[in-house]
């Protein structure tokens, strides 16, 4: 014969180990895994096997985020932007997105100064990362760290 | 209705740096989010941005669908001579939407 507080307690394991397994089925483990590689994948596609310095490039972006739907973006990257020395392109990675890439920029001398603004969408806090590649051929690059409080995406399962 | 917003000078001296700031109507759906009974929202986005300059390419950019809504990009390019930009937006389910603007450079 189970007594009530036997029963109560075997009925709230059941309960959590249900809840549990269904929030497995929704959320892959592996999504920071899988999202980590997504983002040196996309790295990798734009940069090659070039070596990228930190410097000249200057990102900024508020550090503390109230709405992810919304995320004021700014860019710039020190150059002369002359025909022999200029940028040719910037791109925006993030890494806690469903997909890595958020903008890519391509400019030349005519730009006059290199840089451009915009406004993006982050799911999670993390790193935001940007690239720029010299007429020269070499690559630059800038992080930030940023705070999100409430995500882009919401639906998506998130870590 | 106005579907894209572009803000520029309308005169510059010549060789002068100029920024231009864009704004395009768009929900930019990122096919990402579902609806309430769980069926997934087909993407629909803004894939390409270009700003020509008298024919000219000066400027573009390749939209992810990280990119808010309602797309802001501001750019700056270098008065050259007097005569249009050329703004272009492409994407997703055969959104195309051209804007000009003229400039008149001293």
């Amino acid at each position: 014969m189970t007594t009530r507080r036997e029963f109560l307690v075997l009925a709230c394991g059941a309960a959590t180990m249900t809840a549990a397994t269904t929030a497995k089925a929704q959320l892959d483990p592996n999504l920071a895994v899988l999202r980590r590689a997504a983002y040196q994948e996309a790295l990798r596609k734009v940069v090659g096997d070039a070596e990228v310095r930190r410097g000249r490039v200057k990102l900024q972006l508020p550090p503390l985020i109230d709405n992810g739907n919304a995320v004021p973006l700014s860019v710039a990257v020190e150059s002369p932007m002359t025909d022999a020395d200029h940028v040719k392109a910037i791109h925006i990675f993030t890494e806690k997105n469903p997909l890595p890439n958020v903008v890519s920029v391509y400019l030349g001398s005519r730009a006059g100064r290199a840089r451009m603004a915009t406004r993006i969408r982050l799911a999670d806090s993390g790193t935001v990362t940007a690239i720029a590649q010299l007429s020269d051929g070499s690559f630059w690059s800038d992080s930030a760290e940023v705070v999100v409080t409430l995500s882009a995406c919401l639906e998506e399962g998130l870590i | 209705m106005a579907r894209a917003v572009i803000t520029m000078p309308a005169q510059a001296k010549r060789g002068e740096i100029i920024e231009i700031k864009t704004l395009a109507a768009h929900a930019m759906e990122t096919g990402f989010r579902r609806t309430q009974t769980g069926e997934l929202i087909p993407r629909d986005i803004i894939r390409r941005f270009t700003c020509a300059y008298n024919g000219v390419e000066v400027f573009r950019v390749d939209l992810h669908p990280a990119v808010a809504a309602n797309p802001l990009i501001a750019f700056t390019t270098v008065a050259t001579e007097s005569g249009t930009l050329a703004f272009q937006w492409t994407g997703d389910n055969g959104y195309s939407v051209a804007e000009t603007a003229s400039i008149r450079v001293e």
